[in-house]
């Protein structure tokens, strides 16, 4: 036989053999190429006292209770913080039809506030994608306090302040992530002529997985020097530092920390932490979130 | 010679263009863990699958991913501790008919698979009993089937969240290639 016809010979056993390669590679040939987004990049919507980049699933009700005990500088007669203890209830929502807003109130002790946000994911990191998840995060804080002076002319407006972060994480591996979020934050009312009604700050978090249901996590918000913000009680803002481990069961994600900020919304513990952890001022305190689920199946 | 050669060739072709193979791409694959604490499911809708009738081949491709469960959170435990999606992105499997006389099509056969499963990275050959139904351009296999989460290398919690085994259930209706 001639050369062409083994050549011939050849190509159909190599077509045959091809063929015989198999149902399953074919299949897997023809699987989409679907965006690998990174998932659980934090365990719960805080990270300690700040927002990080979670949210509840699609169409989910979280409920949120935050609490934080009184400093544990205050000696055997308060119980090292145990009578001063100051709260924060809260409910927060991711709209069924986008998992990308969710909005959130609550009511905290510290000030008779109210508090409302909204979040919105800008990005999601992805496997070939992009290498951070970025949200947008807005709240509005309302002070509920009587008026400091009824006497005078007194305005809704005066109770408001806000905070807009950008807030960048990524999920470097199953066990590092971290945040940044450079802030803003603004008081409609300031007590002093020199106070600053915005003023800059930079949010840090991260979270090292320590088990799959235990992480250990530390934040630091940063007061940007060089500004005047207005003091609290005649105390000057101090930069907030928490350091806390998450606990996760089946529905509950339970945070225990240890900080030197007492409020639990965002112009509060950024803009109004007064305590100075090198002399005691460190409260204990705890998040519980509960997810519920209205999702039809 | 040349009959070698129109024999080869009608080989070739006969082998190309007898296969009756049938494949989706929205394959159903569920899966139910009955716990002390509580039951938990989740479906897959976008399950590839591919049956090859003339060769008795049969494969599937599922994402890991794609299991939606009643709760975001439960989603995430499943990817994040059980399953591991980011290492063991896909399971698989690829096995053959098993049959006792030859099929006849159009025609519905209870029949029994046997072949390689992989998930979470292990692979494993099992043996399960299926239904096979061919008529005209349609082919539909159905499966139901338990397996142990330790012969997978899948750990359970310590307080036992999820079964020790899981039953899986498949429902694919395919379309002729």
């Amino acid at each position: 036989m001639g050369t062409k016809t083994w050549l011939f010979i050849g190509l159909c056993l190599l077509f045959s053999s091809v063929q015989a390669q198999g149902l399953l590679d074919e299949l897997e040939s023809t699987a989409p190429k679907e965006k690998e987004y990174a998932f659980a990049t934090f365990k719960a919507p805080r990270i300690i006292q700040g927002h990080s980049i979670e949210t509840p699933g699609k169409g989910e009700l979280m409920f949120i209770i935050q609490h934080r005990f009184g400093r544990i500088n205050t000696g055997f007669y308060e119980l090292f913080g145990w009578d001063q203890a100051s709260i924060r209830i809260g409910l927060e929502y991711t709209l069924p039809f986008s998992e990308r807003f969710n909005v959130g109130f609550g009511r905290s002790s510290y000030g008779k506030t109210w508090d409302f946000f909204l979040k919105t994911k800008l990005l999601r990191q992805a496997k070939g994608g992009s290498p951070l998840s970025i949200s947008w995060l807005s709240t509005m804080a309302i002070n509920g306090l009587d008026w400091a002076n009824p006497n005078q002319q007194n305005y809704f407006t005066s109770r408001m302040a806000y905070s807009h972060q950008l807030l960048l994480a990524r999920k470097f591996n199953s066990w590092f992530s971290f945040q940044l979020s450079p802030t803003l934050v603004h008081k409609n009312l300031v007590p002093l002529s020199q106070d600053q009604n915005s003023f800059f700050a930079l949010g840090m978090g991260g979270r090292v997985k320590v088990s799959n249901r235990v992480s250990i996590n530390a934040e630091y918000t940063w007061l940007l020097p060089g500004q005047h913000i207005p003091n609290i009680n005649g105390l000057e803002p101090q930069n907030a530092i928490s350091l806390g481990v998450d606990i996760e069961t089946g529905g509950h994600v339970f945070q225990l920390h240890i900080t030197n900020t007492q409020a639990m919304f965002d112009v509060g513990s950024i803009a109004e932490t007064t305590g100075r952890p090198e002399l005691g001022d460190i409260h204990v305190g705890f998040n519980i979130t509960r997810t519920f689920s209205f999702k039809r199946r | 010679m040349k009959n070698l050669i129109a024999a080869l060739l009608t080989l070739t072709i006969v082998s190309t263009g007898m296969a009756q193979k049938f494949t989706t791409k929205t394959g159903h694959v569920s899966f139910f863990s009955d716990a002390a604490l509580e039951d938990i499911s989740a479906v897959n809708k976008q399950a590839l699958s591919a049956v090859d009738v003339s060769k008795g081949e049969v494969a599937f491709v599922v994402q890991i991913r794609g299991f939606e469960f009643e709760k975001a959170l439960m989603q995430e435990h499943f990817n994040e501790n059980y399953m591991h999606s980011d290492k063991f992105p896909r399971a698989t499997f690829n096995g053959s008919i098993q049959k006792a006389a030859p099929l006849t099509w159009p025609g519905s056969h209870q029949i029994e698979l046997l072949g390689k499963l992989e998930i979470h990275g292990v692979s494993k050959e099992i043996r399960v009993p299926a239904t096979l139904a061919v008529k005209g351009e349609e082919a539909q296999l159905n499966l139901k089937f338990s397996i142990k989460l330790a012969d997978f290398g899948i750990k359970n919690d310590k307080v036992k969240n999820i079964s020790e085994t899981i039953e899986i259930t498949v429902k694919t209706s395919m379309k002729k290639a």
